[in-house]
């Protein structure tokens, strides 16, 4: 049995962000990994991730975006999943968010920011650590 | 070579003497420091290049001279002895008097011409008012919406001086309209207006990502809009090829170079499919490339790239017009490239990259600025991207003299090599039927993502290095000031929109659109009505709309990872 067995995550993009070079290598990453990943593809809404997250029971949801409104879309997503009582869900995300950025939407409830320059081992690591699959 | 038919002779043996003789004792106490070593691409670099590597390899048919068939030394006679290349930053963000104030700063600051970058909402034929839009507005461009914020963007700016690229791809045909129309506003006729629209839809499939309509109709406005600036608007480059980001998504150069040309001759062949003469609008493509860090790949990657436009214009649509063989270019240096660890690196990085783009004989030329990974660049980091580019051009000495590289044994056999390689890939997206039939199958998408992945695999293990990512690491130190976009820019910008709804001549504007959609459903070009549409100030997205309704909507197949 893989270390990542059980554990579901949701890999999206939101908003008319096209860039899909970071999210498609994590996503791919964290499957070789052994975690099951759903890809959203391009042009989500916050609506539309966080519906497919509770469509699909995911554990984690891990965003990349590359456009500058992460001030927007990521604290979106966070209050969703609180009006569907389903903050559980790890809420974690990356692309090209300013050092000073990340503790406001840790503040948020985002619970990590991961920007260039992560290897791909260390998403996988934190996965690990934090987030725990639901007994089905 | 052998010496025979007068050509440059060497010793026969003479290399394998040397390596037996020489490199094996020199191995023997010092061995290399890696088993392989290859390029940013992961192609193989032999260690040495000699006249044996050029056997057969005959001046006359692969280099030509400058300004000749088949323009592997350069689209010009002169070069950049008589014009250095046009120093060309891409800048917008913001309202349209930002954007316009960043303008004038660089104009006054010695660039040479403009690129307007939109902002998302724009370039993907949505208004500022559109739920998708929320928090993107004037974040990684410059918003327009309607021919109002183009009139605010241009003013002061005679269009009749400058040269003006524009990034636009899928809305490129509503974008070029309001151009026109700030023209006729400025009394300028269309037909001494210069500058390029990026219009480019293939490679929006296969790697940026911004879409509208299905390859389909997009090839119909994209033939139009050549139709439309062969008549009107002859100094308009009407698409500029683009495998910049092909190239940012994470393909190798080979990649960037196949999937960029067979891009091109896609357009070639639906122009001509659409009834026009070759040479009636083949010399007003362009194309836009890449420059990464790996130096001479870069180079033989711009002098490939020549030749083999070149010899398809030439031997596959029987061009006769020597402007219909020759490969201009913009290029970017890679934004991919660069760093968030230790941003003052980028600056040495953009140099290199911009030297190779120099050495690869560029015609335009933008430069990443420092602080790009982290936001859009500040007016002092563009100023130092521009300086950059003024470095090279008059104190290096390397614009002394066209294609300093020529003739080199590992520059001529890499240029050889990455042509082979492209041509590879050529064919099998012919033998699928085209690159839109490739598109459809996922073929390059999938070729990109392979790649973008392996290197991945190799900065996280140490294969390859990144300077301050993966080696030679320190803390971050104190990050650099960051161009901030104001948070009042979208309410503003939301506001002039719903004032120029309320303000328009109504029944002009529904005339116009009406009329608009009635050309997209039968032949008729559609670049005429789009014009009177943005006079009548429809918006960019009442415009995208009303095609949308008969184009359809373009929804990507299944991505698998």
């Amino acid at each position: 049995m893989s270390l990542g067995a059980g554990v579901r995550l949701l890999v999206g993009k939101v908003g008319l962000d096209g860039h899909d070079r970071g999210a498609k290598i994590i996503a791919r990453a964290l499957r070789d990994a052994g975690f099951e990943v759903i890809y959203t593809g391009l042009h989500q809404t916050p609506e539309m991730v966080v519906a497919t997250a509770l469509q699909e029971d995911v554990d984690g949801i891990g965003l990349s975006i590359l456009s500058g409104a992460h001030m927007t879309l990521f604290p979106k997503i966070v209050r969703l999943l609180k009006e569907q009582k389903r903050d559980d869900v790890v809420l974690f995300g990356g692309g090209i968010i300013p050092d000073e950025d990340a503790p406001q939407l840790l503040a948020a409830g985002v619970r990590a920011i991961f920007t260039p320059g992560t290897t791909t081992q260390q998403v996988i690591d934190w996965v690990r650590g934090n987030v725990v699959p639901k007994r089905r | 070579m052998s010496g025979k038919d007068g050509k440059a002779a060497v010793r026969p043996g003479a290399r394998q003497a040397w390596e037996e003789k020489v490199l094996g004792k020199a191995l023997d106490q010092k061995p290399d420091r890696t088993a392989s070593f290859t390029t940013v691409s992961d192609l193989p670099i032999g260690r040495l290049y000699t006249a044996e590597d050029l056997e057969g390899w005959e001046a006359s048919d692969r280099l030509g001279m400058p300004g000749e068939p088949p323009f592997t030394r350069g689209v010009h006679p002169t070069m950049y002895r008589a014009r250095l290349w046009t120093m060309r930053q891409f800048a917008g963000f913001g309202s349209a008097e930002d954007t316009n104030r960043r303008f004038q700063y660089l104009l006054e600051h010695g660039q040479t011409g403009l690129s307007v970058a939109f902002d998302l909402p724009t370039l993907m034929g949505r208004d500022s008012d559109d739920a998708l839009a929320e928090g993107e507005v004037g974040r990684e461009g410059v918003a327009i919406d309607t021919l109002a914020d183009m009139e605010i963007l241009f003013q002061g700016i005679p269009l009749s001086q400058v040269s003006t690229s524009t990034t636009i791809n899928a809305p490129a045909v509503i974008l070029l309209a309001m151009y026109l129309a700030v023209a006729e506003k400025q009394g300028v006729s269309f037909d001494i207006l210069e500058g390029t629209i990026q219009n480019d839809i293939l490679k929006e499939y296969i790697a940026q990502k911004e879409w509208i309509y299905p390859p389909g109709p997009s090839l119909r406005l994209i033939t139009d809009m050549i139709a439309f600036c062969a008549a009107k608007v002859p100094k308009w480059n009407t698409i500029s090829i683009s495998g910049y980001h092909i190239r940012e998504a994470g393909s190798t150069a080979v990649q960037e170079l196949a999937f960029t040309l067979a891009d091109g001759l896609a357009y070639v062949q639906a122009g001509v499919d659409r009834g026009l003469p070759v040479d009636a609008f083949a010399p007003r493509l362009s194309f836009f490339f890449n420059s990464h860090i790996d130096l001479f790949e870069e180079v033989a990657k711009l002098r490939a790239a020549r030749r083999m436009w070149c010899r398809f214009l030439q031997d596959r649509f029987g061009a006769k017009n020597p402007r219909s063989w020759m490969l201009r270019t913009h290029v970017q240096t890679a934004g991919c490239s660069l760093t968030a660890q230790q941003p003052v690196n980028n600056v040495v990085r953009v140099t290199l990259q911009a030297l190779a783009a120099t050495l690869g004989g560029t015609q335009s030329l933008h430069t990443n600025s420092l602080d790009e990974t982290l936001a859009l660049p500040s007016e002092d980091s563009v100023r130092i991207a521009l300086r950059t580019q003024q470095i090279i051009a008059e104190e290096s000495g390397v614009t002394n003299t066209i294609d300093p590289l020529g003739g080199s044994y590992f520059v001529e056999s890499l240029t050889d090599r990455m042509e082979e390689e492209a041509l590879q890939y050529i064919r099998t997206i012919e033998d699928m039927g085209g690159m839109v039939a490739a598109i459809e199958r996922g073929f390059p998408q999938r070729e990109i993502a392979e790649a973008a992945y392996r290197y991945q695999r190799q900065l996280d293990n140490g294969e390859k290095t990144l300077v301050g990512v993966n080696k030679y690491t320190e803390g971050n130190g104190p990050p650099p000031a960051l161009l901030r976009i104001d948070p009042g820019v979208e309410p503003a910008q939301l506001e002039r929109l719903r004032r120029v709804r309320g303000e328009r001549d109504q029944g002009r504007h529904a005339r116009a659109l009406q009329a608009l959609e009635a050309a997209a459903r039968s032949d008729d070009n559609v670049v005429p009505h789009v014009l009177e549409s943005v006079r009548a100030y429809a918006s960019v997205q009442e415009i995208a709309d009303t095609l949308k309704n008969v184009f359809g909507a373009y929804r990507e197949g299944a991505v698998s990872l």
